[in-house]
């Protein structure tokens, strides 16, 4: 048992507004969801539309029907209406547009009137929300406690949006009352409702994060914004800065004075930051980088999502320096996650890049509440006594890391980094003993980073006979996929990837040659973790299933590509 | 503290070279201002100035070309007890630089901008730089510089900068004082530096720049016209000294979240923070 809501519309005329309201009263009552977002580049006009789906547990992906859809123009009708159920219905207001005569899933309310009854039409989207409440057999307490939280601070709005709300119900009495009807609640703890960039800004922040520098970037962005506003209860520092190539020096200034730091940005931001990122691999300095993905090359479609720079990501950056590369792949992984680069990047004192795209970054799901106490804080700095006088910052050793400490931690001891080669104590060298010393010291962090990456998550069939690969945000379209292809009878299992780089191989290796069909799933063109994995392992992956028209991958689109590959 | 304490290291300047009394006047300023070289950070980017992390004991951040300036705010955000100087050349700072050039004089970090304005590219041995004179003949600017030069006295003044000043290296004893004045000034403080590059730069030689530097009177220093003007003279008289000294609030002021101990400093729990998932609640 399931529903499917899709509002829609021009930019600009509030889907979130609807989208946020919904969603999180019904997570407070204990339903488990799931809400994604399309939009275009655009502040104005266009076509934006969210979706969200209700269902037992928490689903793990939107799917392509629609029970309810949310019309606040025409144009969403028109591109829409294929998707919706025979069961179906369209809330649309008569005033805007009108339906074809065939369409009898009409529930035609008057939303921008009945907003200005109740006080503006702003409130059309409160109206909408209480006409959805109506067709869902719900109750309103749950919605009006929140326009209560949400206008605390805006006299009157609240009372205003709670008419407009009801109104929205009244209007739809007569169509259908609890004609959707929702699938169990959960009976479990509290959830939260949380989109992508936020578990990654509440991460950062939960982890000790000091510093974010960073330039506007889509679909990074709301990191930055989550964490300004936390900037004025906390600790941290969020900096715009004047372009990427200031963004990543500064956080790397940051941290070699200290603080752990951030900074978030796209492809084409990353492009710019990549000398900086050899700078950190030079220079041993801890950095952590969420890449939040779109498709490119160049612009490409600035609002959407691609898995296309994992290449970009593991080689960026002149030189060879140690880095680990890891990703986002359920909200409820990535938030430990995250916090396991922060650990990464102080233990090794290298870049770590976290992966993410429009596809995690901007999707909500009803989730457990995290453990904090899971995170970790732990800086590997020098403290007096524990290092060999006179400090020297690039001390050789036999792990490789040199011990660290900050400027100003100990009287009369300095500390130098170079992006020169440099020596023990950071000064520039030529020598080629000193480079080689230096070089292979850098390198010989690889090996016990390596032991730190965790094997893919392995989900399905212990013994598979297809076994579909996959990393990053794919991580719930492929369960759903695993179960479906399970229940129509297919030995199959998923193994997917979180961390990635250096590429944990084990699994890999005892799976792919014992099944008879494997396919890499990859929201690219080219299908980079499958050339990765034949370039580390020699093994070949069978199959590679690609989309990279913007769009994240949907369950059905995966299983006919399966099923077409099982009959041949 | 004596200027020697803060000497070190062999250097890899050309005999003659005007970074030479730039370096003693900056291990003067240190030493008179009695700052523990641990206190000191000095950043820079990449050139033949941009090596002073190497020869001046304190904390160093040799950075990437052109890139010298944001880690120097990084640095400051997150420690804002160290005395932040950037120490780096004409090309580095206005040239590859400039785009943090603009917008960290807008900041007004508390940090002090020391530029050894040769007006050449001394590393890459010979090509114009941002403020070469035009006609300057190069093996790049193979007719002559056609540019109009940058002029980053003005433009730090037109951005808001508190303090801007031109020395000569040269005239070591201003040099000195001028720097401890910017080493002490509250916010970003420009020092232009003029500085001979006897390999490379065959027009603005020591005898050049010695022709030309005078010492003007500036009755008051909060006077931006009279700063400007003195900014835009430039050819037979090439005035010195601070042209302009009028605190405006620092960035690390106008931000809240820095009062108190440096962030680098303070402890941190991850427990202490969970509260901040209610929201989502």
């Amino acid at each position: 048992m399931e529903v499917n809501i899709l509002v829609g519309g021009a930019a600009g005329q509030g889907m979130d507004t609807v989208m946020n309201l919904l969603g999180k009263s019904l997570v407070r009552e204990g339903y488990g969801l799931i809400y994604t977002k399309d939009y275009m580049s655009r502040v104005r006009g266009g076509h934006n539309f969210s979706t969200l789906r209700i269902a037992g547990g928490t689903p793990w992906t939107t799917v392509h029907s629609v029970d309810i859809m949310v019309a606040l123009n025409e144009e969403t009708y028109k591109l829409h209406h294929h998707k919706l159920a025979p069961s179906g219905r369209v809330i649309y207001d008569p005033e805007v547009f009108t339906l074809p005569e065939e369409e009898d899933r009409g529930v035609a309310i008057e939303l921008k009137k009945l907003a200005e009854e109740a006080g503006g039409k702003v409130m059309a989207n409160t109206v909408a929300v209480g006409t959805l409440l109506v067709l869902l057999g719900m109750e309103s307490n749950t919605v009006e406690e929140l326009l209560e939280e949400t206008f605390k601070e805006k006299e009157g709005m609240a009372g205003k949006n709670v008419n407009a709300l009801k109104a929205g119900m009244a209007a739809a009495e007569k169509f259908c009352s609890a004609c959707f009807p929702l699938p169990p609640k959960n009976e479990d703890s509290q959830k939260l409702f949380i989109d992508g960039n936020q578990v990654l800004g509440m991460a950062a922040l939960g982890s000790g994060c000091r510093f974010l520098s960073a330039y506007p970037m889509t679909p990074s962005t709301g990191v930055m914004n989550y964490l300004a506003e936390k900037s004025k209860d906390y600790p941290v520092v969020v900096e715009q800065a004047e372009d990427e190539i200031a963004a990543i020096n500064m956080a790397l200034g940051a941290s070699y004075s200290g603080v752990r730091s951030l900074t978030c940005t796209s492809g084409g931001g990353f492009a710019l930051m990549v000398e900086g990122l050899s700078l950190a691999g030079m220079i041993e300095t801890p950095l952590v980088i969420i890449l939040a993905m779109r498709p490119g090359p160049a612009t490409g479609l600035p609002t959407r999502t691609e898995q296309g720079d994992l290449e970009f990501s593991i080689h960026g950056g002149h030189g060879e320096f140690p880095r680990a590369v890891l990703a986002a792949t359920s909200h409820e992984d990535a938030f430990y996650r995250l916090n396991k680069a922060f650990e990464l990047a102080d233990r090794y004192q290298v870049p770590v890049i976290f992966l993410s795209d429009q596809n995690f970054a901007d999707t909500h799901r009803s989730v457990e509440p995290f453990d904090f106490s899971r995170l970790g804080y732990n800086r590997h700095l020098v403290e007096e006594g524990g290092y060999e006088k006179p400090y020297k910052r690039y001390r050789l050793t036999e792990s490789g890391i040199s011990p660290r400490a900050i400027p100003g931690q100990f009287p009369g001891e300095t500390v130098l980094v170079d992006s020169d080669e440099h020596d023990q104590n950071g000064n520039i060298i030529e020598s080629a003993e000193e480079r080689n010393q230096m070089s292979a010291k850098r390198m010989r962090k690889l090996k016990a980073l390596a032991e730190e990456m965790d094997e893919p998550d392995l989900y399905g069939d212990p013994r598979p006979e297809t076994l579909l690969i996959g990393w990053g945000s794919t991580y719930g379209v492929l369960r759903e996929t695993i179960d479906a292809l399970s229940a129509s009878g297919l030995k199959v299992a998923m193994l997917h990837f979180s961390d990635i780089w250096p590429l944990p191989q084990k699994r890999l290796r005892s799976l792919l040659p014992e099944v008879r069909l494997s396919c890499c799933v990859e929201n690219n063109a080219t299908g980079q973790l499958a050339s990765l994995i034949r370039r580390e392992t020699g093994l070949t992956v069978d199959k590679r299933i690609n989309k990279n028209d913007g769009r994240p991958f949907m369950p059905d689109e995966i299983i006919k590509e399966v099923e077409k590959y099982h009959e041949s | 503290m004596k200027a020697d304490h803060f000497l070190l290291g062999e250097t890899a300047w050309c005999p003659g070279c005007g970074n030479f009394p730039i370096r003693e006047a900056l291990a003067g300023a240190l030493a008179e201002l009695d700052l523990p070289p641990e206190q000191v950070l000095i950043c820079s980017g990449i050139g033949q100035a941009a090596k002073m992390p190497h020869y001046i004991k304190a904390n160093g951040f040799n950075g990437l070309h052109g890139r010298a300036l944001p880690p120097a705010l990084g640095a400051k955000i997150a420690n804002k007890s160290l005395k932040v100087i950037v120490s780096s050349g004409d090309g580095d700072s206005y040239g590859e630089g400039g785009n943090h050039f603009i917008h960290n004089v807008r900041r007004n970090p508390n940090l002090a901008h020391f530029i050894h304005d040769n007006q050449v590219y001394g590393l890459t041995k010979g090509q114009a730089s941002p403020t070469s004179d035009p006609g300057m003949v190069t093996g790049v600017q193979v007719n002559g510089v056609i540019n109009p030069a940058l002029n980053p006295l003005a433009l730090a003044l037109v951005l808001g900068s508190g303090f801007v000043a031109r020395c000569f290296s040269g005239e070591k004893e201003h040099l000195k004082e001028t720097m401890k004045a910017a080493i002490n000034f509250e916010g970003y403080a420009l020092v232009d530096i003029l500085q001979p590059c006897v390999s490379f730069n065959k027009y603005n030689t020591y005898k050049w720049y010695k022709d030309r530097v005078y010492f003007p009177e500036v009755s008051d220093p909060t006077d931006w016209s009279a700063a400007m003007d003195l900014a835009r003279q430039w050819g037979d008289q090439i005035p010195l000294g601070i042209f302009y000294n009028a605190p405006r609030p620092t960035f690390e002021d106008s931000l809240e979240v820095l009062s108190g101990e440096p962030l680098a400093k303070r402890p941190f729990e991850p427990n202490d923070v969970a509260g901040v998932q209610n929201e989502f609640l």
